[in-house]
């Protein structure tokens, strides 16, 4: 579980702000979406959530650990896959999630048991002993998947997920959030895309610049701005249309 | 910290450039170069000192005696260019010897006979011709001197109340060493070239990869993994180094050292106790190069900086060069001049002074220790990981 309470951020020496206000909870067993249009906040505040960004102000805790007394300890319940995938080209798929497996500390057997499990569940068995170098975005998300999800964390954390994925690995991602949604996990996701969060999400918050402009369930948030489709519901609720079309 | 080792050591393995360049190339280049450099120098040196001396004179015909001495010294006599000034200038003759018409006259009534050299001195490499004409005409000098005086039945030993004598208590070591002054260079530039991919590649490539930020989400302290990474990047410098010795002693046997009449002292004892000596340096050569990298954002711009430290073991080696003087303790306290200047006290074949090898290894670890707790804390800072922002 996740709780953002008052997170702000500045760049610059404060001339930038990034994320204003920022605050919403996310819960175990549910697909949290954070919603909102480019530039509005959203990687700067998962930033904040996976503790590599201090936040100026405000508080948050993970599964209640505070980041300031146990940063260790909330990056062990944390499973991120961030908006770079970053994986390293020369080493193979199976040796890219095996050194974050060993960067946990897990055991050997656990590692292998692991890559079989994901091998398995995200379909890489093709590719999987194959370099990176020439991966596909789908091929390479699974992969930072994987990795980020090694030691089995509580809480999933991902970045614009679908960013460059085509139709049926999008398909094949949503169904793994589902799985892990149904397994108790928490999960949090970031996304500028209306479908992603319709089809998924049980709790959505959108983020306009830096502050959250409503928060609820995809029906509560139609009941509120009294449109009958989310996308004009969005709009109303955000009060443009800016980088809707991005 | 071991984790990020391995990754590092097996990425780097993989990638045949890095390989070709740290690990052929570096430890080659020093010592080919080298070898090139010390055969041609000595080459020239013997040649000069052993072919027959070509001298172009102008007005022969006012000196026929002093011509006929130098003849008989083998001398060769040559005719004189249009334009003896443009000659040397454009370096087709070392030196011309003019004889003008007032030679004979001073000579008749007893007065110095002048004559005139033209070369230019500012030629190293015309030195050596300079001395041997010279030579040449302070004999025949001295010779007529003493005829004169013998006519006039004065001892010609009265002219010469002093005789110096140099006792040259060189050793064949010793004058190997003074050709050797860039040697330590040579040997120093290997753990900067060793580095100097992996540096960058786990610094600033890892950041134009965009790698970096979910490494660092990873429940490591950062420390340690800069550390692991370091650890790769040392071990890296240790490699090329060990190469680069080996090069280096195997160079050595192909280098004319009969002719020079110096013994390299460079055999694998000397390289194990080298090896010693700069293994601190790598860590050194590592660290810093690592710090300059973490702050380059893509591998070009990384790459821009470090031609610029590559000069930084030069300085030593430039400042031995132009001021060498005797090696004192202090100087075994500084990193990378005591690496220089014991080197060349090994291959000069000195007794080891361990003293002085434990002063150099500790400042040298100190301030490499000290550059690795820097670039330790360097993850600490947002800047340094976002590609971004």
């Amino acid at each position: 579980m996740i709780e953002a309470r008052n997170l702000r951020k500045t760049f610059n020496k404060g001339k930038v702000v990034a994320v204003d206000d920022v605050s919403f909870t996310a819960r175990d067993g549910q697909i949290t979406g954070l919603l909102g249009p480019n530039g509005a906040g959203k990687t700067t505040t998962l930033r904040m959530l996976y503790t590599l960004l201090k936040p100026d102000s405000g508080s948050m805790r993970v599964d209640g650990l505070d980041p300031e007394n146990s940063p260790l300890l909330i990056k062990r319940a944390l499973g991120v896959v961030p908006d770079s995938r970053g994986l390293y080209d020369r080493l193979t798929a199976r040796e890219n999630i095996r050194y974050y497996g060993r960067l946990h500390g897990l055991s050997r057997d656990k590692i292998d048991q692991r890559i079989q499990y994901f091998s398995d569940v995200l379909d890489m068995g093709e590719f999987i002993d194959r370099r990176t170098d020439g991966f596909s975005q789908g091929q390479r998300v699974k992969v930072a998947i994987a990795r980020a999800l090694m030691h089995e964390p509580r809480t999933v954390l991902l970045d614009e997920p679908s960013n460059g994925l085509d139709v049926m690995t999008t398909r094949a991602l949503r169904e793994f959030l589902r799985e892990l949604k149904k397994q108790g996990h928490c999960v949090v996701l970031s996304t500028h895309i209306m479908q992603e969060v319709a089809a998924l999400c049980d709790h959505i918050v959108i983020i306009a610049n830096g502050k959250v402009a409503a928060e609820g369930s995809a029906r509560e948030l139609l009941a509120r701005s009294g449109e009958p489709n989310l996308e004009d519901a969005f709009v109303k609720l955000i009060g443009s249309d800016e980088g809707l079309l991005a | 910290m071991n984790a990020v080792f391995i990754k590092e050591m097996l990425d780097n393995f993989r990638d045949r450039r890095v390989i070709i360049n740290t690990l052929i190339l570096g430890p080659l280049m020093g010592p080919v170069i080298f070898a090139v450099m010390i055969s041609f120098m000595t080459r020239q040196a013997t040649e000069r000192m052993e072919a027959q001396l070509e001298l172009p004179v102008i007005g022969a015909e006012h000196a026929p005696n002093l011509i006929g001495y130098l003849e008989r010294q083998g001398v060769i006599i040559k005719a004189a260019p249009d334009n003896p000034e443009q000659a040397i200038r454009t370096e087709e003759e070392e030196v011309i010897l003019r004889i003008n018409a007032d030679f004979a006259e001073a000579w008749v009534e007893g007065r110095p006979a002048p004559l005139e050299l033209i070369a230019d001195q500012s030629l190293r490499y015309t030195g050596t011709t300079i001395a041997r004409v010279r030579g040449y005409l302070n004999g025949y000098s001295s010779q007529v001197g003493q005829l004169r005086l013998q006519l006039r039945g004065v001892h010609p030993e009265l002219t010469r109340p002093i005789q110096v004598q140099v006792t040259d208590l060189s050793t064949p070591e010793s004058r190997g060493g003074m050709i050797l002054a860039f040697l330590p260079y040579f040997i120093l530039i290997t753990v900067f070239m060793g580095s100097m991919h992996m540096a960058i590649d786990t610094t600033a490539g890892e950041r134009e990869r965009k790698s970096l930020e979910p490494l660092l989400i990873n429940p490591l302290p950062r420390w340690q993994i800069m550390a692991g990474k370091l650890a790769a990047t040392t071990t890296f410098a240790l490699m090329t180094l060990g190469l680069g010795l080996i090069a280096f002693v195997y160079a050595m046997s192909f280098l004319p050292v009969a002719d020079m009449d110096i013994a390299l002292n460079l055999d694998f004892r000397v390289a194990a106790w080298a090896f010693l000596l700069v293994a601190p340096a790598a860590l050194l050569a590592a660290a810093l190069l690592t710090i300059l990298a973490a702050f380059a954002k893509s591998f070009r711009e990384a790459q821009s900086y470090m031609g610029m430290v590559i000069l930084v073991p030069m300085i030593p080696s430039f400042w031995i060069l132009i001021d060498p003087t005797r090696t004192e303790t202090w100087m075994t306290m500084v990193p990378l001049l005591s690496q220089n200047v014991l080197i060349l006290e090994l291959v000069r074949g000195e007794p080891v002074n361990l003293a002085w090898i434990g002063l150099s290894i500790l400042s040298t670890s100190l301030a490499a220790l000290a550059l690795a707790a820097v670039a330790g804390t360097l993850y600490n800072r947002p800047k340094l990981i976002f590609t971004s922002g």
